[in-house]
């Protein structure tokens, strides 16, 4: 250890300390939560019961459930009884499938002022369970910042107050690894930290970066629980850093009851990637950023805030750039036994801006939505701008993705003229400015001049743009790309309905990961009538909250598909791999389960966190809105840019379009594409069992074994 | 470097060599813990298959704990303490060379010992001098300073 961290730690001072008696993991769970309070440096465990094991799961489940009897209805995302809990889940931390390190972080959110969850891979979820913890609960806030750290070799947790380290990630990170993790690089890889940064404290959007261990490069990398401002939330509590220590990772470590079983499906998946990922995604190459240019060819990159969605300049930033400097040569996974490997870095990136100008850095990513938000968003076509901003928006601890559109959003704000230089503080926001875009990063990093403005988040710019500038209310609702509070992810979704409901009625706001429906809807034509969308919009959201539940990734089910996949009768389900779900979930736990208890699993969750939306004053039909940007050509400017598609709609909605101007022609294609959204809105809260203003009717929980008195009651005040 | 190479026109599919291999290494005559496997003939006439590790090294750069290594023998070895058990080398083991079993936590491999040589009646097995393999990626990076 080096002098100067020995001198940080040294400046340590213990504010609690709590040891207790380690368990072996039992098929999946240790039967106890860690609750930590900050304002009065109280730790302690709680048992999990068998009934919170029958109805949440774990990982997105447990962290709903604390929540729920953690708050009160009137909590804020700033009060000190807000929590945020972080818990993998009953399959997190097998190594012999891949996927299977993720851990579900869940708060109130700074953005939606509502529930929030994020994914995020690395090390601490698994660790925290082998160290003995199904999730860690951390209420109150500390008076100055502190470490909490969790030592699962020794049975010993402390809150330490930490004054001296530094907060932003790439710092950060790498003293603590080997402050705790000590000189050798295979104990270093005992040790996950979760961080954030300075950009955290003066945003609404900060995230929280997960590491694990390279052992190639000998450096810690991250990976981000992005969505929805839960790093605001960690600053907030002065929270400087989670440690976690768990030295003796085996294959076993997560009790499974038939290792075997475990072995032959992973194995199995093993070679399936081996043997058709190259000719497929090519994750193990590339990652996710081989969506850029596919995206940019089906007119579904998002460009210049969602007006459009390709730019000529797209291939500026496609895979073969990436490729050229994602240099380790080995794929990464961020857990192990992960050999879907879709984590790269760019290696010896020198920062040219910022206060780290100079410094020689690894760069995780750029990963799509790095690319697709930071860039092309922002109308920006410039890698080396793009590696920048991604490693500036980590280490200050910033979302890219809500970073990404809310930029977009100002800029295009000020090439309207919606907003001038009184505005920006002198920024020239034009789109394309990439001199301008990273300043306003580092500024969000600062808390400082309009960087500090966007970080307040697209709804609240609105606010402000209208209150302060006079910008027209209207216009800014119709192109701010938020919805419930959170900006959209980087998917074009004008031209698929499909998309637009997996954007507008996921729970926690439009982010992709409940339902990713563009190819199945647009370039399949899978699911074309209304009926077929609303039933894509109620399977694949509780398909996909599954993996939440249970520690996983989503990318291995369908990023990846068996060379047969397309004979199958419903090959988006990928039925090979949900059969390997099923195997992996009964061989950890020893309970033998079907594909339609693992959707009974996801739906009671999926409802519970409508439900708890309610209860925090929002989860009705108002709040399913989206922008106009979101569903059709707001501007006669976009119209004309794509008059042809737009005019063959009308044309067949019974339109002389030759006899309209474009003003009349925006104005009936609105009216037809937002009553279109109403349909879809109608059709799948039918299918979901819910009412008509999209509360879940009392039968629903009934028949779903959550008609808890506290739950019905909620659903009953709201009409369900 | 030196491997384990086979002669498979000459196999009768006897199985001594998976014995002697499962005694060797497991102390047990069970044929699923032999780091080598015999399988008959796909077709009439075509010989048995013969599957053993020729120490390639594709395993090394998948490892994600680096517990796979070449000795300075040339013979790809796995240090069981530092693996996790996660099978990527299982799966993208070119020839399918990586074995597994439930009753251990980690994979096991050839590794040119010769003990199977030693019981083959038929010579099918010897142990051959090859050309040095070409380093990996992880050791390339291993040979780097520290990040």
């Amino acid at each position: 250890m080096s002098h100067h961290i020995a001198e940080m730690k040294a400046a340590h001072r213990l504010l609690a300390e709590f040891t207790y008696e380690k368990h072996p993991v039992q098929r999946g769970y240790t039967n106890r939560t860690l609750y930590i309070n900050l304002s009065d440096n109280t730790i302690a465990g709680k048992p999990v019961s068998e009934e919170m094991k029958e109805k949440f799961t774990g990982g997105k489940g447990f962290g709903l459930w604390l929540l729920w009897h953690g708050i009160r209805d009137t909590t804020k995302w700033n009060d000190p009884e807000n929590e945020i809990i972080i818990s993998t889940g009953p399959i997190g931390g097998i190594t012999t499938y891949p996927g299977t390190g993720k851990s579900l972080v869940v708060s109130l959110s700074p953005l939606t002022d509502s529930v929030m969850d994020s994914n995020v891979g690395g090390y601490f979820g698994p660790y925290l369970k082998f160290a003995g913890w199904d999730a860690i609960e951390i209420q109150g806030k500390a008076e100055k910042d502190v470490i909490i750290f969790i030592d699962g070799d020794t049975g010993r947790i402390t809150i330490e107050e930490a004054p001296l380290e530094p907060v932003d990630t790439h710092l950060l990170t790498d003293i603590l690894v080997q402050m705790y993790g000590g000189d050798d690089h295979h104990a270093r890889r005992a040790i996950s930290t979760v961080t954030a940064g300075s950009g955290a404290q003066h945003t609404r959007f900060g995230c929280l970066n997960f590491s694990w261990y390279d052992l190639r490069r000998r450096a810690a990398r991250v990976k981000q629980a992005g969505r929805g401002g839960i790093g605001t939330v960690f600053r907030d509590k002065r929270i400087k850093a989670l440690v976690v220590k768990f030295s003796d990772l085996k294959a076993d470590s997560n009790g499974p009851a038939d290792l075997g079983r475990l072995q032959r499906v992973g194995a199995k998946m093993h070679k399936e990637i081996h043997d058709y990922d190259d000719q497929q995604c090519g994750m193990r190459r590339h990652g996710t950023s081989y969506l850029v240019g596919i995206m940019n060819d089906y007119d579904l990159l998002p460009v210049h805030n969602f007006r459009y969605g390709s730019h000529p300049d797209g291939h500026k930033i496609d895979v073969k750039v990436w490729d050229a400097r994602f240099t380790q040569g080995v794929p990464d996974g961020c857990w192990y036994g992960c050999t879907l490997s879709c984590s790269h870095a760019v290696d010896g990136f020198v920062l040219r801006t910022g206060p780290y100008k100079g410094q020689r850095v690894i760069v995780d990513g750029p990963e799509y939505e790095n690319a697709a938000g930071l860039g092309a968003n922002c109308g920006i076509f410039d890698p080396d701008y793009i590696i920048e901003a991604n490693f500036y928006c980590d280490t200050y601890a910033l979302d890219t993705i809500s970073v990404g559109t809310a930029m977009a959003f100002a800029m295009e704000c000020y090439e309207m003229g919606l907003i001038d230089k009184r505005a920006t503080g002198g920024l020239d926001f034009r789109f394309g400015n990439a001199e301008a875009a990273i300043e306003a990063i580092h500024q969000m990093g600062r808390g400082e001049g309009f960087g500090a403005i966007i970080g307040q988040g697209v709804r609240r710019m609105k606010k402000i743009f209208a209150e302060q500038y006079g910008a027209d209310p209207k216009i800014l609702q119709d192109i701010g790309m938020e919805a419930k509070g959170l900006e959209f992810s980087e998917y074009m979704p004008k031209e698929s309905l499909a998309q637009q409901g997996g954007y507008g009625l996921a729970s926690k706001g439009p982010q992709h990961d409940e339902a990713w429906l563009i190819f199945m809807d647009m370039v399949n034509n899978q699911i074309p009538t209304m009926e077929d969308k609303a039933e894509a919009l109620h399977y694949f959201p509780i398909w996909r909250t599954w993996f939440g539940l249970c520690g996983l990734c989503k990318l291995p089910w369908n990023d990846i598909v068996p060379p047969d996949n397309a004979l199958t009768d419903e090959p988006a389900k990928i039925p090979e791999h949900v059969r390997n779900y099923v195997e992996i979930f009964s061989a950890v736990t020893g309970r033998q389960v079907t594909s339609e208890d693992l959707l009974l699993m996801s739906e009671r969750v999926y409802n519970f966190q409508r439900v708890f939306n309610l209860r925090m004053g929002f989860g009705t039909r108002e709040h399913d809105k989206i922008p106009y940007r979101a569903q059709g050509p707001v501007t006669v400017e976009e119209y004309e840019s794509r008059a042809e598609r737009y005019d063959k709609q009308l044309k067949a909605l019974g339109y002389d379009v030759e006899k309209m101007s474009t003003p009349e022609k925006v104005a009936a294609l609105r009216a037809h594409r937002e009553s279109q959204y109403e349909k879809l809105v109608d059709a799948v809260y039918a299918r979901r069992g819910w009412t008509k203003n999209g509360v879940p009717k009392v039968e629903t929980l009934q028949r779903l074994g959550i008609d808890y008195p506290d739950v019905v009651e909620i659903v009953r005040r709201a009409g369900g | 470097m030196k491997i384990l190479a086979t002669r498979p026109e000459r196999c009768t599919g006897c199985g001594a060599c998976e014995i002697e291999c499962a005694r060797t290494w497991f102390k047990v005559d069970d044929k699923e813990k032999s780091r080598i496997r015999i399988f008959p003939p796909a077709k009439e006439g075509q010989p048995f298959r013969i599957v053993v590790c020729n120490q390639n090294g594709a395993c090394i750069d998948v490892c994600p704990t680096v517990a796979l290594k070449r000795a300075k023998n040339g013979v790809v070895q796995l240090n069981k303490s530092l693996c996790v058990g996660c099978l990527s080398c299982v799966g993208f083991c070119p020839n399918q060379a990586m074995f597994y079993h439930p009753d251990y936590t980690e994979p096991f491999k050839c590794v040119a010992c010769g003990k199977c040589v030693d019981v083959c009646p038929e010579g099918a097995l010897y142990i051959a001098e090859v050309a040095d393999a070409p380093a990996s990626v992880t050791d390339t990076w291993l040979q780097k300073e520290a990040v």
